[in-house]
């Protein structure tokens, strides 16, 4: 029996606008390039994708089952840019085929930071995926699938969860294979769900690349190698980023037709099926224990956190963040909250990732910024101005109104001192 | 078969005082590690000749990076009075006080002021280079060499000389053009030669893309004909620490312009995007190093903009001075608003100063791990200096992967090419 259980990322961060020290305004975030984003990737991946599964559901009428996760912060601009996608996707839930993940509502690194806060980002995000799909999700996945056996015992702590997906990294699993279920120690219940990233990274990544060994990569094959885990595991779990179909693989690969006939090609050997990661738990047993002491995610070939939190500039710009937390709050301010929250999405540390940048290869297609550097000094910027209308006492920088209240020439400042050294110290 | 090189060129340590003589020296010193044969000669106000294996004179091993000798490369130096650069009296100046260290202070005095008047290159420029022509076809009778190889302007009348008397092809190497010299109000003599040149050369070789880009876009070249090099730095030395100094008592931050005071190194930018800096944080000193023939409208700038007090001038640093001069920096800025390659950044990162240069300019096309601004952009420009001195994270990772990716350009991989290229050039591919 191999049981496909297919799960789709679905997610778009609100990335900045250009902010430099010169701004004042509260408006940090680039509305126009948002929405055209949101909207070209709607045309290229998002639609035609759903279109394409609501078909395959109704052709094998139920046997097709597949799983999302999509991100607080992508429904919330689908609801305002393209609602027709938010449309489609509730068109997917009324199937019954199609289970919707949790994650943290807005795509953070929070779990590392500010347990508190990661509480209620999965809160409010659970909420959501009751309010648009009419699920309240039962299977978790952390922010690019980090993972380690401290979140198991968290996801634990809040109770309702029953799995949780992440990497199926060669250095957690050894001679073991992703394709049976597995468990967290010291957990009761919950069950590990692995990505088979060779299989997974076939389709997201070799797929048109020409000199592949594979290439061209055919449902037939591909169904091949399916059939090959009967009697090595249970399930194939593919893991990939929704993108994947139409964006990072474009239209003429013949990535469409591929998906289109997938489930066919699978289902023509009687011992295999679809299942969601849901059902993936509720059939099988967990054959042993997986021990994750460090974390692990699902990013480069490293699989660590090093696209995140690899270089100074990244760990000063989420450690400042997160400090910040507690100022936000007590505001009360849902302005600046929400403000605070968005600047979480991990995209924005991505972005400053230093790792390849001397070979410029895959992080900088999808970065918007020239470089690490310029991204950021323009967080940074936006971070300097959202703790300036905290108001918090000695901040040593003034608020907006302050500014604009200067006298043309400088007078030194009473608390020359701050001024002196740099608000990170 | 080795190809033997007759170079014509530029200063040689201790005599260097910009960019064009740094690129002589170290291409050279390159190719004489690869084990290229080249006559190299020069203009010197006072001639002298050197053989291979013999010292440079005047070097001394503190400040030269060894091998102090070359194995290879033969020097001759021919009696001419041309200097590259647009403030000779300085140049001269310089030379004179080397050769002549008793009356150094006095003589750097009275030559800058007249420097201040003078704005060309000097009355008999012209003639001066006529002569070199003359003088290197004269010496070329004695020399046997398979290829011709001339830098910049003022030698391309004796490099395209030459080529015409022996018959041997001409490689031109093209550091800048009278367009990133005087921006539009180019020198039509100047633009004449170079144009010339251009065009009775064989092989030309543009020290970046950007500069490729205008010869052919100014110049009416063939693409073909255009090949880009990059300069490079020298490498780490074995008894290089890089540790960086501190001084106790300095309290402020410091923002470094080191170069010609001129209108084509941005020098108003600098001060315009200081003056804005000052205004949001008051401890930043901004030290220009250098001179040049904007220097005095450099100081006066700095009065009316209300910063007087927080720009230092240096005058002309040398030897061991620039490397303590890019030491003691938060930030190298480079605001150029044309420059061919620029060298200095990567020196300035050698010495593990962080770097904000111009995008108009041939390292910017190429070099990763800098800040980039446009030069007219003081905005952006004095956003990118406060970034820096304001946050110790981004200064220290522009720091230590700029520092890495400096020692990527090697003047041994330009020498490779330079080999390649003479052999293609020779139909000897």
């Amino acid at each position: 029996m191999a049981s496909v259980c297919f799960y789709f990322q679905v997610h778009q961060p609100y990335r900045l606008r250009r902010y430099t020290i010169f701004d004042s305004n509260a408006d940090y975030f680039d509305e126009t390039r948002n929405a055209e984003i949101c909207r070209k990737v709607a045309q290229k991946c998002y639609l035609p994708t759903n279109r394409l599964l609501l078909r395959l559901i109704k052709e094998q009428r139920g046997r097709f089952r597949v799983a999302f996760s999509l991100t607080g912060v992508v429904l919330e601009q689908f609801r305002e840019y393209a609602p027709e996608v938010l449309a489609s996707f509730q068109d997917l839930a009324q199937t019954g085929c199609v289970e919707f993940l949790a994650e943290t509502y807005y795509h953070s690194l929070s779990f590392l930071f500010a347990r508190d806060e990661f509480a209620e980002q999965v809160r409010m995000h659970q909420q959501l995926m009751q309010e648009l799909f009419g699920q309240t999700p039962r299977v978790f996945r952390n922010t690019e699938l980090i993972y380690n056996n401290e979140l198991a015992q968290e996801i634990e702590g809040l109770g309702g969860f029953k799995a949780i997906l992440t990497e199926g990294a060669d250095h957690i699993l050894g001679y073991r294979s992703p394709n049976y279920v597995y468990q967290p120690p010291n957990t009761q219940g919950l069950k590990l769900l692995l990505k088979n990233f060779r299989l997974s990274d076939d389709i997201a990544f070799r797929f048109s690349n020409q000199h592949w060994s594979e290439w061209p990569l055919r449902p037939g094959k591909f169904g091949q190698w399916i059939n090959a885990i009967n009697g090595n595991g249970y399930v194939a779990n593919l893991f990939v980023d929704y993108e994947t179909f139409g964006e990072h693989q474009w239209e003429d690969t013949g990535i469409f037709e591929f998906l289109r006939e997938l489930p066919g090609e699978i289902l023509k050997h009687p011992d295999n099926d679809f299942k969601t990661p849901s059902e993936v738990a509720d059939s099988y047993e967990a054959v042993g224990t997986v021990d994750v002491p460090e974390l692990i995610s699902w990013a480069d070939t490293e699989r660590d956190l090093s696209a995140w939190l690899g270089n100074a500039m990244q760990h000063n710009a989420i450690t400042q963040l997160y400090k910040l937390g507690e100022t936000v709050r007590r505001t009360g301010d849902p302005a600046l909250l929400q403000a605070w929250r968005r600047l979480q999405t991990s995209d924005h540390f991505y972005y400053m990732c230093t790792k390849y940048f001397a070979d410029g290869d895959v992080h900088k297609y999808f970065n918007p910024y020239a470089s690490p550097y310029d991204s950021y000094i323009n967080f940074m910027s936006v971070l300097d101005n959202l703790r300036s209308r905290c108001g918090r006492p000695g901040s040593g920088w003034p608020s907006p109104q302050d500014i604009a209240t200067l006298p043309a020439k400088r007078t030194p400042r009473r608390d020359s001192e701050h001024a002196q050294n740099s608000p990170d110290s | 078969m080795k190809i033997k090189t007759l170079m014509l060129g530029w200063e040689f340590p201790p005599f260097i005082s910009g960019g064009l003589g740094t690129a002589c020296f170290g291409l050279t010193r390159a190719m004489d590690r690869l084990g290229m044969p080249v006559t190299f000669v020069l203009p010197r106000a006072k001639p002298f000749r050197l053989s291979a294996g013999r010292p440079i004179p005047g070097a001394s091993s503190e400040n030269l990076v060894p091998p102090s000798t070359f194995q290879h490369i033969r020097i001759r130096a021919v009696a001419a009075d041309i200097v590259p650069y647009v403030d000779p009296a300085v140049a001269s100046a310089t030379a004179t006080a080397i050769l002549n260290p008793g009356n150094a202070e006095d003589d750097q005095h009275s030559a800058s002021e007249q420097a201040g008047v003078r704005s060309n290159y000097g009355a008999n420029i012209y003639d001066e280079v006529q002569h070199f022509a003359d003088k290197v076809v004269t010496l070329a009778e004695s020399e046997a060499f398979d290829l011709i190889h001339a830098h910049d302007w003022m030698t391309f009348p004796a490099g395209v000389a030459l080529a015409a008397h022996s018959g041997k092809p001409l490689v031109i190497q093209v550091h800048s053009t009278e367009f990133d010299r005087s921006g539009e109000h180019v020198n039509q003599y100047v633009y004449d030669i170079e144009r010339h040149a251009m065009h009775a050369a064989a092989k030309i070789i543009a020290v970046s893309n950007y500069t490729r880009n205008i010869i052919l876009g100014r110049y009416g070249v063939d693409p073909e004909k255009v090949e880009v090099v990059y300069n490079g730095v020298e490498p780490a030395q074995p008894h290089e620490t890089f540790v960086r100094h501190t001084w106790p008592t300095q309290t402020d931050k410091i923002v470094l312009f080191l170069g010609r005071i001129t209108m084509q190194k941005g020098p108003e930018y600098f001060l315009q995007a200081a003056r804005k800096v000052l205004d949001k944080m008051n401890n930043v000193k901004f030290v220009m190093a250098g001179d040049g023939d904007m220097l005095y409208r450099m100081i006066e700038l700095a009065a009316e903009l209300d910063i007087g007090h927080q720009v230092l001038f240096t005058r002309f640093l040398r030897g061991d001075d620039v490397d303590k001069a890019y030491q003691m920096a938060d930030l190298y800025v480079m605001p150029s608003v044309s420059e061919p390659f620029g060298i200095a950044p990567l020196e300035a990162l050698r010495n593990n100063a962080p770097v904000l240069i111009s995008k108009q300019s041939g390292i910017a096309e190429t070099f990763r791990n800098a800040l980039k601004v446009d030069f007219w952009d003081l905005n952006e420009m004095a956003n990118k200096m406060i970034a820096v001195l304001r946050h110790p994270p981004l200064q220290q990772v522009l720091r230590t992967e700029g520092h890495k990716e400096a020692f990527k350009f090697r003047w041994d991989d330009s020498a490779a090419r330079m080999n390649d290229i003479y052999h293609k050039t020779l139909g000897l591919a």
